[in-house]
């Protein structure tokens, strides 16, 4: 049994928590190989031998795996899969929209987002917005699936796996990348900060969302927002947590403004210690939060940011 | 242009799923079903397509059990014109995997030579996310995931998504998949007259046989479980005792 693992790499460079975490799922599976495609890859590939239980690094570098297009990456994959039982990747929005079209090709079923991996052949994943887990076990020959990173710690730094050199399958004319809007930002990033602070649609505008922002910086956490807060254009769409926008395990969650749907706890309910600050005291919110504080979040935000 | 719509019967978004408790499944006997709320993005976003002389007709298409045909008279009422059933299961509970919808999608869309696929992003029962992706892969065709915009010129859609880094366009040829994001656009509700319209368009009843598609799953479930659940805790009184709670209590400040 050997794995390769799709290692997330964004204009050259390796998402070393995204990576390292999909590592420790894998590796009690068998030799893990990550592959690092990209226009640029070396500097990932280099990064990903560095993580601790990786056998080998494959690097594939060529201008049409450029800006993670569907089809030239997983032409890739499916070159390469023939050495390996188990096909794995974080479970970021590259990962999704590349492995069930690997899948596909191999003529397997894809399992998105596993949260637990009990053999070979068996995961578990959440279904229904989290709201039941199934153990699944697959015939297939080859295993194809994404990893909820939020579960896993991070595979530790020192390793020195061998880096060797790939080729692309080959660009396709069926697509072409226009442009990328990323917001820079010196924040952390959503799925591996410490902390998180989201703003719901009871912030009420996208300069009141300011508020959040400003606590977040407080307390060095990321910002994440409601579907409701995304919406209404007080937040860019990757802040959304929840059923269908990131999932998050911080070590403290505080949730302000926000009701508590089902959508939303789906993408924060394993958080370590969660706050609420809600002026409805009925908000479902509360049934899942350490603490909460039943107030007007124009009042006590700004307090919370003086007093930390 | 024809325009394919996959719409999917599944849990209403509201009802609170009970996990069965001898582990078979999720209880859906009695339990209110709707559209997937990313299919009825789909659906809209047919319409508007055929409203701006972009599409021709919209055909709509469910794989599962005989009472998806309420979900299909759902499309039909917004505005889709004709719509395809494919019975694949008798029992409610049996959920046809992507794979298998995937490959009876390809079989109709051989068939019906739509130029644009539009399906949800993701079934909100599987939350597996992998239909339109796997349904490109089998036609060899291009495929634009989580499309928050969509603008179809010529041989070409120009297609905004929502990506984890934030938004990335790509220009794909068509014919082409497209799923669907939440915030594509706003679906419509059907108006009572259109909902007695729909009664008398066309529903064409298949089985999966009828396309020498095997639906036997390829992951068998093993159990199903609830997830370990969280207890409320406490309430505070004041910022002060939320930061001394934070402080002392967690630690994680
Ligand atoms: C298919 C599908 C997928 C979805 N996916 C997601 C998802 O990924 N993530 C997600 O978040 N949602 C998702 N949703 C939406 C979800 O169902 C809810 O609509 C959404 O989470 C509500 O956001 P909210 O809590 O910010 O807004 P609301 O429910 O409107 O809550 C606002 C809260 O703010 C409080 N409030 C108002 N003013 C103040 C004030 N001054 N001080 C303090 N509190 C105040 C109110 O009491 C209220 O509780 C999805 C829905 C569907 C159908
Ligand atoms: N049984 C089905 N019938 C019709 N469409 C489906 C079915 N299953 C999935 N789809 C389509 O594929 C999308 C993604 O579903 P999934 O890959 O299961 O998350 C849905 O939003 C539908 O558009």
């Amino acid at each position: 049994m050997a794995v390769l693992l799709l290692g997330e790499v964004t204009d050259g460079a390796l998402n070393m928590d995204a990576t390292a975490k999909t590592v420790s799922a894998v590796k009690a599976l068998g030799p893990v190989t990550v592959l690092c495609a990209g226009a640029k890859a070396a500097d990932a590939a280099a990064a990903a031998a560095g993580i601790e239980g990786v056998a080998k690094v494959l690097c594939a570098e060529d201008a049409s795996l450029g800006h993670r297009l569907a089809e030239p990456t997983a032409a890739l994959i499916v070159g390469l899969a023939g050495d390996y039982s188990h096909i794995a990747a974080p479970a970021t929005t590259d990962a999704k929209n590349v492995l069930p079209r690997v899948a596909a090709l191999l003529d397997v079923m894809v399992i998105s987002d596993v949260s637990g991996i009990v053999d070979a052949e068996t995961f578990e994943r959440p279904i229904y917005a989290g709201n039941a887990i199934q153990t699944l076990r697959s015939v297939d020959k080859i295993k194809v699936f994404s990893v909820r990173t939020a579960s896993y710690e991070a595979a530790a730094q020192g390793g020195s796996a061998p880096v060797e050199t790939v080729a692309a399958a080959g660009g396709s004319d069926l697509s072409n990348w226009v442009e990328d809007k990323v917001a820079a930002s010196d924040r952390p990033e959503l799925t591996s900060a410490g902390i998180v602070v989201s703003g719901g649609r009871g912030v009420g505008s996208e300069a009141d969302f300011a508020l959040i922002e400003k606590l977040a910086d407080k307390l060095g956490a990321a910002v994440g927002a409601s579907r409701a807060a995304v919406d209404s254009g007080y937040a860019p769409n990757d802040w959304q947590v929840g059923q269908t926008g990131k999932v998050v395990a911080p070590d403290l969650y505080v949730a302000v403004g926000i009701s508590g749907a089902i959508q939303h706890l789906a993408g924060m309910k394993d958080s370590k210690v969660i706050v609420a600050i809600n002026k409805d005291e009925e908000a479902p919110i509360f049934q899942v939060a350490d603490y909460g504080l039943v107030a007007d979040l124009f009042t006590a935000v700004p307090e919370l940011i003086e007093k930390l | 242009m024809k325009v394919l719509v996959p719409v999917k019967r599944v849990i209403d978004y509201n009802v609170k799923v009970r996990v069965k408790a001898d582990g078979s499944g999720v209880d859906l006997a009695n339990v209110k079903m709707s559209m997937n709320p990313f299919d009825e993005i789909a659906v809209e976003e047919a319409i508007r397509l055929k409203e701006k002389g972009l599409a021709e007709e919209i055909v709509v298409v469910s794989i599962g059990v005989k009472q998806a045909q309420e979900t299909l008279r759902t499309a039909l009422a917004m505005g889709a014109d004709r719509a395809i059933l494919i019975v694949a299961a008798d029992d409610v509970h049996t959920d046809i995997e992507p794979l298998a919808v995937a490959k009876l999608l390809a079989a109709v869309v051989k068939e019906e030579a739509p130029g644009l696929v539009l399906a949800g992003k993701q079934a909100i029962d599987n939350d597996m996310n992998a239909t339109g992706q796997m349904l490109a892969a089998l036609l060899g065709w291009s495929q634009a995931t989580f499309a928050s915009s969509l603008d179809i010129a010529g041989d070409k859609a120009r297609v905004t998504r929502e990506v984890d880094g934030g938004l990335q366009t790509i220009e794909v040829a068509m014919p082409t998949v497209v799923t669907v994001d939440l915030r594509l656009n706003e679906p419509r509700y059907a108006s009572l007259p259109n909902i007695m319209k729909a009664k008398k368009k066309p529903l064409e009843e298949k089985t999966a046989a009828d396309y020498g598609v095997d639906v036997t799953p390829r992951l068998t479930v093993v159990k199903t479980t609830e997830p370990a659940g969280r207890k409320a805790g406490v309430k505070v009184g004041s910022v002060d005792e939320l930061i001394a709670k934070l402080k002392d209590e967690a630690g994680v400040i």
